[in-house]
């Protein structure tokens, strides 16, 4: 299917003296899992939040499935099943980590779907929340959905992150770094999940340091430089151009 | 010389109580039963014991009203995250409505009440409206003037009853009815904000305390959370200011006094925060001893201001809390 | 005229009243409540050690002003040190302590007979066929000088320029050396110094009452309110918003209406703009 999903339009956004994003435009095809990466600083979180509702943009326009989102709050952009995921991952320290789900599972758009896959609309949320869990990896049986969010160990507290976006059943998943701080194992387990998701049809927009497994993962991939686009192409070709080599490396100045 | 250390174990019988398990032997059943027993009774007795003391009836009608504020209060602040530094301006407004809706429109109490108590949790959370999509300091800034602001227009433009106040406000027919209202209520306000914050939409609320972000991020209109939150707070205060006017049949500047907004807050830190009986048992300690402080005036908010202070500095956890962890739990000294 | 004239010197008594409230918040975060009950309590200070211990004036003003910077001190190192970056408990305890210290005031100290502080030159004087007293046209004087002195201080001394980078960003400020909570220290006591020195000079104008110490702490409210959070031009720009309003309403409808103005003006800007006029922090604080 090549339908596109996702348009972003010209995207600007300046903090005061600072521009963040200058003109940024880029589509992403339903279906694929598209990479954007760059140095510190080239704009790719402000990217996630004006995309996501979070910032509003100066300029520039976002269309998702052909309606036009830019500017809207962050809930309605989610419930129209576009989501993302948060750098620095902070579930709900008070509760437990399947009661973490029940705030996205209680959102319109799941109320409206009929629940998770069937499950789940008239209040059994907690059944489902561990339905989800393990989906993504929480063992059943063990004690581990039932302990407090808190103490979960980092990879936990990433899956629990991915956990909330995927109980709103998305079309689109923006997942700002979300292999960062892992181990090399934690980011192993991690990998099949989401091509997983991709099988089963979902969108994903992944921002990543981590070159080496974005570009097992990617189709497409785009590089961000201060806050401009500086190219957009498959890993392969993206890897080798020079441009990109510059704004991560730097150039001989002899 | 051995190291020790301290160790906290829940209690034999907190665990046989889990899950099915509590219903499995008499002794079971009491451990769970006992401390909820023991609030009702002791509440519903305490009237009928207090009979020959219409007096310190009266206390026990005030003090299960504040009970009500710190509920209240305890709600927002720890299940929430809203620090609701004017609880007055809950209980002025509802309790000018009821004067108003029993004076001007003629109702009967038992229909003034109610319709003050919903009406006035209306106006209250439209009152608080534009601060709910800010930080949580705002929220603090207003509630802390709404009452302030209030008393004063009101002793200036000398409306509604301006110093005087608004009297020959009809109360209850029976004194039964005037007992036990605010027992009754008290108990239903205790028990189904117990229920709501383990419910769904409680643990949404708790979400939103905790991180509000993820919250909008997983689809949820938060603002409008909030102002539901906001709104089930203003129905307990507004339904503390009308209860008052028709105890006292009157109905002036000091419903939005001071006392209404820093005892609930006095109960609630002193009797342990994010319990919800924590805040009550808190009321329970602090408004009769108010009463036996009587002759010290305003110096009492100052002294539970500084109670108070001392709390939050130490880092106490709270009264219940204490007693809760007791009686859940038992320590011993371990072997490092 | 009447108008033109009272309404600048409100102004600038409505700035001087809020600036200490104002630059706590911008540097340490901290909403001190407490700001109204310093208010009064340095005037019954002065008014002590003036009338009751019979110093000179000057020397008793001093003292005072020395009282209110060492208060804005110990409530920062005793309380709201314990508890600083728990937003909740921190607001709870600054408005547990102003009203602690203005109930015992209203118990202890302030009762039973009118107390005044003296002026500071007595008489008044006529400019444009309006009648002014000099006081006010110290305060306006003091208001502008403070304000001067608080430009110089942020942007060409040492401190200060820590203070506007604790402002704009704790966490980088802490990576750079500067220590935030000597930071905080300072600015409470210099807030408090602030709040203490617009008590001695604006009390004279009428009666010291502990009602004073709530309405100071409403009127600096609906100021940084009005004038965004942690923006001093917005505080100049709001006090000179509500002063001229406050005067108007006063001379075309009556006086009484200056607490109605206050609160239409909190709820418009809420609803209109709500960081404020000048605040810039709306953006920048989405903490994702």
């Amino acid at each position: 299917m090549e339908e596109i999903i996702l348009e972003v339009q010209n995207l600007s956004k300046h903090f005061g003296g600072l521009i963040a994003l200058n003109k940024v435009s880029f589509s992403v095809k339903k279906g694929e899992i598209f990479g954007i990466i760059g140095p510190n600083g080239s704009g790719k979180t402000t990217l996630i939040n004006c995309i996501s509702g979070f910032v509003r943009p100066d300029e520039g326009h976002v269309y998702f499935k052909g309606k036009e989102i830019t500017g809207l709050p962050p809930h309605k952009i989610a419930n129209y099943g576009l989501v993302r995921t948060f750098q620095i991952v902070r579930p709900y320290y008070s509760l437990p980590a399947y009661k973490n789900l029940i705030i996205p599972l209680f959102s319109p758009r799941v109320r409206k779907m009929g629940g998770w896959r069937g499950g789940g609309k008239y209040g059994d949320r907690d059944a489902v929340a561990v339905d989800i869990l393990e989906e993504l990896g929480f063992e059943r049986d063990s004690r581990v959905p039932y302990k407090l969010a808190s103490s979960l160990p980092a990879g936990y507290q990433k899956r629990l992150e991915l956990a909330r976006c995927l109980a709103l059943r998305p079309e689109l998943i923006m997942c700002d770094e979300i292999f960062a701080g892992l181990s090399m194992s934690e980011v192993a387990t991690l990998v099949p999940l989401i091509e997983k998701l991709k099988m089963e049809g979902l969108t994903l927009i992944m921002i990543e340091h981590r070159l080496k497994e974005l570009f097992k993962l990617a189709d497409r991939v785009m590089v961000l430089h201060f806050g401009e686009k500086i190219m957009e192409g498959e890993p392969y070709e993206v890897i080798e151009d020079e441009r990109v080599k510059k704004a991560y490396i730097g150039e001989e100045v002899f | 010389m051995e190291l020790l250390r301290k160790e906290r174990v829940d209690r034999g019988i907190k665990v046989r109580t889990e899950g099915i398990y509590a219903i499995s032997g008499w002794q079971e059943i009491l451990y769970l039963l006992m401390p909820r027993l023991l609030l009702i009774v002791g509440l519903v007795a305490l009237p009928l014991i207090l009979e020959p003391f219409p007096y310190w009836k009266r206390v026990i009608n005030i003090m299960c009203a504040y009970a009500i504020l710190s509920l209240s209060f305890d709600f927002l602040a720890n299940y929430v995250g809203l620090a609701n530094l004017g609880s007055a301006l809950f209980t002025g407004v509802g309790g000018y409505l009821s004067a108003i809706f029993s004076l001007k429109l003629g109702l009967p109490v038992f229909l003034a009440i109610p319709l003050a108590t919903l009406s006035g949790a209306v106006v209250c959370t439209l009152l608080l409206l534009p601060t709910l999509p800010l930080r949580g300091v705002y929220f603090a800034i207003v509630t802390l003037m709404y009452p302030l602001l209030f008393s004063r227009i009101i002793e200036a433009l000398n409306i509604l009853g301006g110093t005087n106040g608004l009297s020959g406000v009809p109360g209850f027919e029976k004194a039964l009815v005037e007992e036990y209202t605010v027992i009754l209520v008290l108990l239903a306000f205790l028990f189904s904000l117990r229920r709501l914050v383990n419910e769904d939409f409680g643990l949404v609320l708790r979400g939103i305390k905790d991180n509000d972000q993820a919250v909008k991020a997983s689809g949820i209109n938060v603002t409008w959370m909030k102002a539901i939150a906001v709104f089930i707070a203003a129905v307990l205060g507004s339904f503390v200011g009308s209860y008052m006017v028709h105890l006292y049949m009157w109905a002036g500047l000091s419903l939005f006094a001071l006392d209404f907004s820093v005892i609930p807050i006095a109960s609630v830190v002193i009797g342990g925060g994010g319990t919800l009986i924590g805040g009550v048992i808190g009321s329970f300690i602090l408004v009769p001893l108010s009463e036996v402080l009587r002759a010290f005036g305003t110096l009492r908010i100052a002294i539970y201001c500084i109670i108070l202070t001392v709390f939050i500095v130490m880092k106490s956890e709270g009264i219940m809390v204490y007693l809760q962890r007791k009686y859940h739990q038992f320590e011993r000294w371990v072997k490092v | 005229m009447y108008v033109l004239i009272y309404g600048l010197i409100n102004s600038f008594i409505l700035s001087l009243l809020s600036l200490g409230f104002a630059l706590v918040y911008s540097i340490a975060r901290l909403p001190n409540f407490a700001h109204g009950a310093i208010y009064v309590a340095t005037g019954y200070v002065g008014w002590f050690l003036f009338n009751r211990l019979l110093l000179p004036f000057p020397v008793a003003m001093f003292l005072a002003l020395l009282f209110s910077a060492l208060t804005g001190a110990l409530i920062y190192r005793i309380v709201l040190i314990k508890v600083r970056g728990m937003t909740l408990s921190e607001v709870i305890a600054s408005y547990a302590i102003g009203i602690a210290i203005l109930e015992i005031l209203r118990w202890g100290g302030l009762r039973g007979m009118t107390f005044m502080l003296p002026v500071l030159i007595p008489g008044s004087v006529e400019i444009l066929g309006v009648s002014i007293d000099y006081q006010r046209l110290i305060i306006v004087g003091l208001s502008a000088g403070l304000l001067l002195f608080l430009y110089l201080f942020t942007h060409h001394t040492k401190i200060g320029l820590s203070f506007r980078a604790i402002a704009q960003d704790e966490r980088a400020s802490l990576m750079l050396g500067i220590d935030s909570d000597k930071a905080a220290l300072l600015s409470l006591s210099m807030g408090s110094a602030f709040c203490g020195l617009a008590a001695l000079f604006i009390l004279p104008l009428g009666n010291i009452v502990v009602e004073a110490g709530y309405s100071t702490l409403i009127f600096a409210l609906a100021v940084c309110v009005v004038g965004g959070l942690g923006s001093t031009a917005g505080v100049v720009a709001a006090s000179f918003i509500l002063g001229f309003t406050q005067t108007l309403t006063e001379k075309l409808i009556s006086s009484h209406f200056q607490m109605v103005v206050a609160l239409l003006a909190i709820i418009g800007i809420l609803i209109l703009r709500p960081s404020g006029l000048f605040g810039k922090q709306k953006e920048l604080e989405e903490r994702v």
